[in-house]
């Protein structure tokens, strides 16, 4: 054990590197994903069938074709049609659309629960619509945008695993470089499980300061500092992304 | 006061004329609201069958009955929340959702909707703030995005609102801070930073807590004493009604079953319909 | 065109492409029940009163809830030499799926009215009947659409056991595309089977709910 123990410690720059990459992965593709789920969310609830149509689409189209086929799919097919991308943008452009679709739904999902009151005295002080959107329903929705958006969260970072496959050196590619050097799958295994629970958890603690700071601007919850104790976000109850 | 785009005694050149007159007006001057035909349907049930009736600059006028009458949709359709089926709303002798062009009912664009929009201002049954702003940010945003007020012209309009109300001192406070009869004053304030020519007030006092609504309805009687904004009410409070209105309107299945000022519509009522309603709603 | 797609090409892929789809059904298959009734399980245990039992169990359901499945498959694969990879992969999916489905299950449990409850609680019915016969039947009401999704998402993830060598659908194109040096069209034929499959039947389970509301 000790063995290991010290083989690990040599090597806790390569798992830097390593976490390093795994982050710019997931980091990179929620902000994909969340600009996109913002275009389509947004998209899917216009009155023009021009925009809502092709957001509909593209929805569904990137909710119902698998992650790991979208992956494969933008770093083999996508260099025949004449695009090279390296491999970091690859990840990084599969992941964003993928959990961006669904995202979407989400978005939606949270402008629709804002309280029809809200819309109707905006009307009545004659906001426009986007006035309205930017200044009363988007600081309402992303309140309750911001649960399943975590859960999202944590299944991209749980996706970017994929990238040891494309050649990238994440984190996914660090355990199997452990296990080379200790010949312990147990032990290498165990570590990188770790690393990826620990990384869980520091984004989800990240998210919950981020609702809290949310339902305090709205006046519905305590501020940051008056929280103690943070506890993770239990799972949503309806299966959140199918 | 906004000006009106229509001069007074001009008829607008693309209204009916008017051609009932409105009970307090004089004859030549436009009406601040006129309903001409209105249809209104939900489903398979029809709210407003054609109905026609106006409202005078100045008018504080009550509209009873029972619910499921047609008086909340009024107030809908005059705050673009609900659009007419049928009919004409014309304010200020503008058209506002819809308009006659070469005999045919068709839509107002929205650009022009907004300019008749903003001389209406309305205050809801459920007070409706913004969570996200605190109380003072609700009142500046609309004057200042939609009017185009700088920042101080807003904020020293809308302390002077605040100061009205009674609520100067909770000036940042956030919205779910303030109580019930709190929250409805910063309502108020909010409608009236608009500088509206027409105050619509939907069963404002309903969601209060009793003792509360007195508060509220001193806030509007001070209103309707040192303004000529022009009121729209529907209310259960039937004192209110009566000391702040000129007209009251006896609503019953989308028609007006009574009209009459208050004293005799509340004393002396001349419909069976309107005896009805009054003895089960006064006791 | 012939540069970018050939016919052919696709034509030949369908084979192995869908013989590798009859392997992905089967996964999901499997891995759906093994997580529905482990599911249930776990939620049922964690009702427990004692924190001896649900404080260890609640930190094993996190961390395979919030780890990747991708690194579980391997390990498990690695770990378990004689086991045949499928069977391997149906277990994992399973204990992974299952972490979710628990969730389900405890939000339906605890979406069935206390009057329920207190009705048999006066009835003095055993605690299993209880179980048996009045919650369950009405907590899994609740957890059918859940679980509708859930088995949609494991079918979109069933591509990850690529990785430990079962030919699934999405490992079936991608060994065609290195046998013949072009992915493209079968991958994107695989892809749309995953539409052509997943989002009628996303409908359906949104019918569903919507029925069972």
């Amino acid at each position: 054990m000790s063995d290991n123990l010290s083989t690990l410690l040599d090597a806790l720059p390569r798992l830097g590197e390593g976490v390093v990459v795994t982050l710019q992965l997931t980091l990179g593709g929620a902000a994909l994903a969340l600009v996109l789920a913002l275009l389509l969310g947004l998209g899917s609830r216009t009155r023009s069938l021009w925009v809502r149509g092709p957001s509909r689409v593209v929805v569904e189209f990137f909710r119902g074709t698998s992650l790991v086929v979208q992956l494969f799919w933008l770093f083999y097919v996508l260099p025949v049609f004449g695009f090279r991308m390296e491999s970091l943008a690859c990840g990084i452009l599969a992941l964003g659309l993928n959990y961006g679709a669904y995202g979407a739904e989400v978005v939606r999902g949270s402008i629709n629960a804002v309280p029809t009151g809200q819309w109707e005295a905006a009307t009545a002080l004659d906001l426009g619509p986007v006035h309205r959107l930017r200044r009363v329903i988007l600081p309402q929705a992303w309140a309750l945008m911001i649960p399943m958006f975590t859960n999202l969260l944590i299944q991209l970072l749980k996706g970017s695993a994929l990238a040891t496959y494309i050649l990238l050196h994440d984190v996914n590619y660090f355990i199997e470089q452990l296990r080379r050097s200790t010949q312990d799958t147990f032990f290498s295994y165990s570590v990188g499980l770790l690393v990826y629970f620990a990384l869980a958890y520091a984004l989800t603690l990240v998210m919950n300061a981020l609702e809290v700071r949310a339902k305090n601007r709205l006046g519905t919850g305590p501020s940051l500092r008056e929280v103690l104790r943070l506890a993770p976000v239990p799972a949503t109850a309806r299966g959140g992304a199918a | 006061m906004p000006e009106t785009t229509a001069h007074p005694d001009a008829a607008p050149p693309d209204a009916v004329p008017d051609a009932r007159p409105a009970a307090t007006s004089e004859p030549g001057t436009v009406p601040a609201i006129e309903f001409q035909g209105v249809v209104k349907r939900f489903g398979d049930n029809t709210v407003l069958d054609g109905l026609d009736f106006t409202v005078a600059k100045g008018d504080r006028v009550t509209l009873i009955g029972p619910s499921g009458s047609g008086k909340t949709t009024i107030l809908r359709l005059l705050m673009t929340l609900e659009e007419a089926d049928g009919g004409i709303i014309l304010v200020d002798g503008d058209p506002y959702t819809h308009e006659m062009r070469g005999g045919k009912r068709v839509a107002v664009p929205e650009k022009r909707r907004r300019t008749v929009r903003r001389r209406v201002g309305m205050v809801f049954q459920q007070f409706n703030l913004f969570p996200n702003m605190s109380v003072l940010e609700n009142i500046v945003e609309a004057p200042m995005h939609v009017l185009g007020l700088s920042r101080k012209q807003a904020t020293v309009r809308a302390e002077e609102l605040l100061d009205q109300v009674g609520l100067a001192d909770k000036r940042d406070a956030r919205c779910t801070q303030l109580s019930g009869g709190q929250q409805q004053r910063v309502a108020i304030a909010r409608a009236l930073a608009m500088d509206p020519e027409i105050l619509l007030l939907d069963e404002v006092t309903s969601a209060l807590d009793p003792e509360i609504v007195a508060d509220v309805l001193g806030v509007l009687r001070e209103v309707a004493e040192t303004t000529d904004i022009t009121m729209l009410i529907v209310t259960h409070e039937m004192q209110f009604a009566r000391d702040v209105s000129n007209r009251v309107l006896m609503f019953d299945h989308g028609r007006i079953v009574e009209e009459a000022d208050p004293e005799t519509m509340f004393t002396a009522p001349t419909h069976e319909r309107t005896q009805e309603f009054l003895r089960a709603v006064l006791g | 065109m012939n540069d970018v797609w050939s016919w052919e090409r696709a034509a030949e892929a369908l084979p192995p492409i869908l013989e590798g789809f009859r392997i992905t059904l089967l996964a999901t298959v499997i891995g759906t029940v093994v997580a529905a009734v482990l599911g249930l399980l776990v939620a049922l245990v964690r009702r427990s009163r004692s924190r001896w039992v649900t404080a260890p169990v609640g930190l094993v359901v996190e961390f395979v809830r919030s780890t990747p499945l991708l690194v579980q498959l391997v390990f498990v694969y690695l770990m378990l030499p004689g086991v045949p990879a499928l069977v391997v992969g149906c277990a994992v999916l399973g204990v992974h799926y299952a972490t979710y489905m628990s969730e389900v299950y405890r939000a339906g449990i605890d979406a069935v009215p206390r009057g329920q409850w207190e009705a048999a609680k006066a009835l003095d019915l055993p605690r299993t009947r209880v179980w048996r016969a009045v919650v369950l039947p009405q907590a899994v009401r609740k957890t059918l659409p859940g679980l509708g999704n859930y088995a949609i998402s494991m079918f979109k993830e069933t591509p990850f056991l690529f990785a430990i060598s079962v030919v699934e659908m999405f490992t079936a194109a991608q060994q065609f595309g290195a046998r013949n040096f072009v992915y493209t069209e079968a991958l994107t034929m695989v892809g749309l089977l995953f539409l052509l499959a997943s989002y009628p039947t996303s409908l359906l389970v949104r019918r569903l709910e919507n029925r069972l509301a």
